[in-house]
């Protein structure tokens, strides 16, 4: 039994500000934004949610793509869409709060792309 | 107009179980804006999948976090039955509604003693932590584990508890229950307690939602999301309400949370109650081909797992977003315009969690 | 018995820990288990502590941070890892921004197994560490030692 539906709407790059703006104008709360690696492709899921009815935006997009920021309409996107260029290296154009790369500091640069591993090696100094 | 002066908060801070770095502009006493920084706990755990085997995953998952480490395995159990379209028994699902609800009644009684340390209160912050000793002593009965109890797996529960057991659990939450009355009578009726709090940290109701505020932060505010009204585990077949509170300030945030306490003891007594018999998991067939977003109520609000397969044993993404990220943006706004010395209280009034947060 | 001994001050520290290990070290100090009658006192100020308790691995941004207190630290101090992550790495050991455990960047004393340890641990590593420190303080007032300090000192 699912426990509940969740409907995902894959759009154009250009057609995400208005996509967006119809749910922010619906009175739909931001959930969460987040990518995916497929392959060479990125998905990004933004997901929404009113009066417990959720639903997706999907955006399906080659490594390069930079993509528009959607803070000027949800504020606290900021969190999500620096977490995305920091771990993924997606560029976002536009942010309210841009951390430049700084949000998560991390030891390799955008460690989510094609992720790797330590090895077997001792894990104590002795 | 005075000089606007940064003074750093963080990462080590006498208040602050876990490292968070804030970068708070100062003009004078009052603090204007808020720069966050993170990434003292990153582990990029998320990427384990690769490594770990769907069912093997479980483990990692609940190290996420060791307050709300059964729930974050709960919800990510819950996801791959989701995918694999698995249908797991009646008992199990009440089992897992039982130990979500213990986890809620140990984590926010961790925080009522931690807030109550950040506002210098140490008797209060003793007597919460002996308190929830009591909970820590079920869980490590039922499950083997205090903290991180690992009782949770895909198709199930791993253990059972015997149906004497859970009436004496039913029995012993009334002793509990009024020591807690007592406790509660301090936060919410104390003078001092309120000078702190009343007013202080101030969320409105439509920042709450347009910032995407979740849990006891939202319904402090009066935006009245409980993602168990959603239905999951056993939680359709079980009464309650979220509770809320309006007033948006810090008291508000604390009233909710041990409004919320009361309703989890309810939560345990109904399903006890209402345990049906049978079997606690179904054996597992085929791989998870599909994705979904398992969301949850955690202690500290919605708690979503988006769990991406492709008919492998390997999961391809598995991505927790916890409560306390998607509360950070209402801090941001909740410190602009407050006074110095009230950050401490304002910060935990949002219970972070910056191992969940940074993963 | 000295004064150390009897009255060790400790300071903790959550490297990149999932939080399980922290919120047991703090259960030490609480009624049920209650170090403070031993005169264990959590500070938060490294300079007024002789014992390190760091919980989680070593990773990139706080290995500084870790570094840092330890030097802080006056002499003699000890080290008590607390948790399987602290002592190795643990269950992300193989994660890309965990560089494994403590001992990676500090030399740790005294490990304390367990994920999460249990208070019970935690209280045995910290009373292990203490014979340790006393060690370490024997050793740093011994005349040969410091006869070394002063060779060795400001001209």
């Amino acid at each position: 039994m699912k426990i509940e539906e969740q409907p995902t709407t894959v759009i154009a790059v250009a057609h995400l500000i208005g996509r967006v703006e119809q749910f922010r104008k619906g009175g739909f709360r931001l959930v969460q934004m987040n990518a995916t690696q497929v392959g060479d492709e990125f998905e990004i899921n933004y997901s929404f949610e009113k009066d417990y009815r959720f639903e997706n935006l999907r955006l399906i997009i080659p490594a390069e793509t930079e993509v528009p920021s959607i803070s000027g309409m949800y504020w606290g996107a900021f969190v999500y869409e620096n977490e995305m260029h920091d771990l993924f290296g997606i560029a976002v154009k536009g942010m309210n709060i841009d951390f430049n790369g700084n949000f998560i500091r991390t030891k390799v640069r955008y460690p989510f792309r094609n992720p790797t591993f330590q090895g077997e090696g001792p894990c104590q100094r002795k | 107009m005075s000089k606007k002066i940064v003074v750093p908060f963080g990462p080590q801070h006498p208040v602050l179980p876990e490292p968070i770095h804030l970068d708070l502009v100062l003009e004078d006493e009052t603090v204007i804006d808020v720069v966050p920084s993170i990434g003292y706990i990153h582990r990029g755990l998320e990427t384990l999948v690769a490594k770990r085997e769907f069912t093997e995953y479980v483990y990692v998952a609940e190290r996420t976090c060791g307050i709300c480490s059964f729930i974050h395995g709960m919800t990510y159990c819950q996801g791959v039955e989701q995918i694999m379209d698995l249908e797991i028994p009646a008992r199990a699902h009440y089992l897992r509604t039982i130990w979500s609800e213990y986890s809620r009644l140990h984590s926010h009684l961790l925080w009522l003693g931690l807030f109550a340390d950040a506002m210098g209160f140490e008797n209060l912050f003793m007597n919460s932590w002996r308190l929830r000793e009591f909970v820590l002593d079920v869980l490590e009965e039922t499950t083997g584990g205090r903290v991180i109890q690992g009782s949770c797996k895909v198709g199930g529960v791993r253990r059972d508890i015997s149906d004497e057991k859970l009436a004496a659990m039913a029995g012993d939450l009334k002793s509990f229950e009024t020591e807690l009355s007592d406790l509660s009578e301090v936060f919410l009726h104390d003078d001092s307690l309120k000078s702190r709090l009343v007013g202080v940290g101030t969320l409105s109701r439509t920042d709450a939602y347009d910032l995407g505020a979740a849990g006891p932060v939202a319904r402090g505010s009066g935006v009245a999301i409980d993602l168990r009204k959603t239905g999951y585990a056993a939680y359709r077949e079980l009464r309650f309400e979220p509770a809320t509170e309006s007033a948006g300030d810090c008291y508000a945030r604390c009233a909710v949370r041990i409004r919320e306490l009361f309703s989890s003891i309810d939560l345990i007594r109904q399903a006890v109650e209402k345990m049906p018999e049978g079997e606690i998991e179904v054996k597992l067939k085929g791989m998870p081909d599909g994705e979904y977003f398992s969301r949850s109520e955690q202690p500290r609000g919605e708690l979503v797992h988006y769990l991406k397969g492709n008919g492998t044993k390997h999961l391809v993404r598995s991505r927790i977003r916890t409560p306390t990220l998607t509360n950070v943006p209402s801090l941001v706004k909740m410190l602009q315009g407050c006074e110095l010395a009230d950050v401490p209280v304002i910060v935990l009034s949002i219970d972070p969690c910056i191992g969940c947060m940074e993963r | 018995m000295t004064y150390l001994k009897r009255s060790p001050w400790i300071i903790h520290y959550d490297a990149s820990s999932c939080n399980g290990c922290d919120i047991e070290v703090l259960a030490c100090l609480t009624p049920m288990y209650d170090v403070e009658r031993f005169g264990i006192v959590n500070t938060g100020n490294p300079k007024h502590a002789d014992i390190f308790v760091v919980t989680g691995s070593i990773n990139e941004q706080n290995r500084e941070v870790v570094k840092n207190i330890y030097e802080q630290m006056p002499d003699p101090k000890v080290v008590v890892a607390v948790g399987i992550c602290a002592a190795s790495g643990g269950v992300f050991r193989e994660c890309y921004n965990v560089s494994g455990g403590i001992d990676k960047i500090i030399p740790v004393d005294v490990y304390v197994p367990g994920c999460a340890a249990r208070p019970e641990s935690i209280i045995d590593g910290i009373v292990k560490s203490l014979s340790i420190l006393e060690e370490k303080r024997t050793k740093m007032n011994s005349p040969a030692a410091k006869k070394d300090t002063q060779s060795g000192g400001i001209q």
